[in-house]
């Protein structure tokens, strides 16, 4: 089944990089990957719990615009609409967090 | 390449070097609240940025819509989530970093 995934991935992947702009996107998406996974140092190192609640929280919003950047990449618009949950979900989960953390939790 | 394609990468490879920039401040600065600074601003930015290119690549029609609004919703709840941590923190007496010699305003003789 692993296999057929990635051979899926490597046609579609294969056929827009014949176009200079969807070359682009994937180079872009691959390095907020980089990016993100640089950033997961401070969620292993973060001395405070809310360093790491801020660390996940800018891993999610690059993953909102990796998955954003997939959707025009290999033109598949449902992307875009498992983003729009992830950033619901992404904001819900911090503003859970900052608020059961704290006593009384006037957060907003 | 049209034009609309040019301003279309041009937008994201800005938005690119701004989620680097907001990466470089998570690992490098040295407080909760200077952290929660950088992901607040530069990667808020560096998003919408980066939407407002993937949006001019789809054209006209829903998805765009849908690109558009998925930008204006990160630029809102973004620095809303940063506000709400850093304020739990603050709540919990945390410390902000600060300098050791302290600056003293002007007319201050004492």
């Amino acid at each position: 089944m692993t296999a057929s995934v990635i051979a899926i991935i490597q046609v579609n992947i294969g056929a827009s990089l014949t176009e200079p702009v969807e070359a682009i996107l994937i180079g872009a998406a691959i390095i907020l990957i980089l990016s993100a996974v640089i950033v997961s140092y401070r969620i292993v190192f973060g001395p405070t719990m809310q360093d790491r609640v801020i660390a996940v929280n800018s891993v999610g919003t690059t993953t909102v615009v990796v998955l954003a950047l997939l959707a025009a990449a290999l033109d598949r618009p449902g992307f875009l609409d498992i983003a729009l949950v992830y950033a619901m979900l992404n904001f819900l989960m911090s503003i859970a967090i900052s608020k059961f953390t704290v006593e009384r939790g006037g957060v907003i | 390449m049209s034009p609309l394609d040019i301003i279309a990468v041009v937008l994201i490879l800005a938005g690119t070097f701004f989620g680097i920039v907001a990466t470089i401040g998570v690992i490098r600065l040295p407080d909760l609240y200077t952290r929660a600074h950088a992901t607040s601003k530069s990667d808020t930015l560096g998003i919408v940025l980066t939407l407002s290119g993937v949006a001019l690549v789809f054209g006209t029609g829903v998805t765009t819509a849908k690109t558009v609004l998925l930008a204006i919703f990160v630029f809102i709840t973004n620095p809303t989530a940063a506000h709400a941590i850093t304020r739990a923190a603050y709540d919990q007496n945390i410390a902000p970093w600060t300098t050791d010699t302290e600056i003293k305003p002007e007319g201050d003789d004492q």
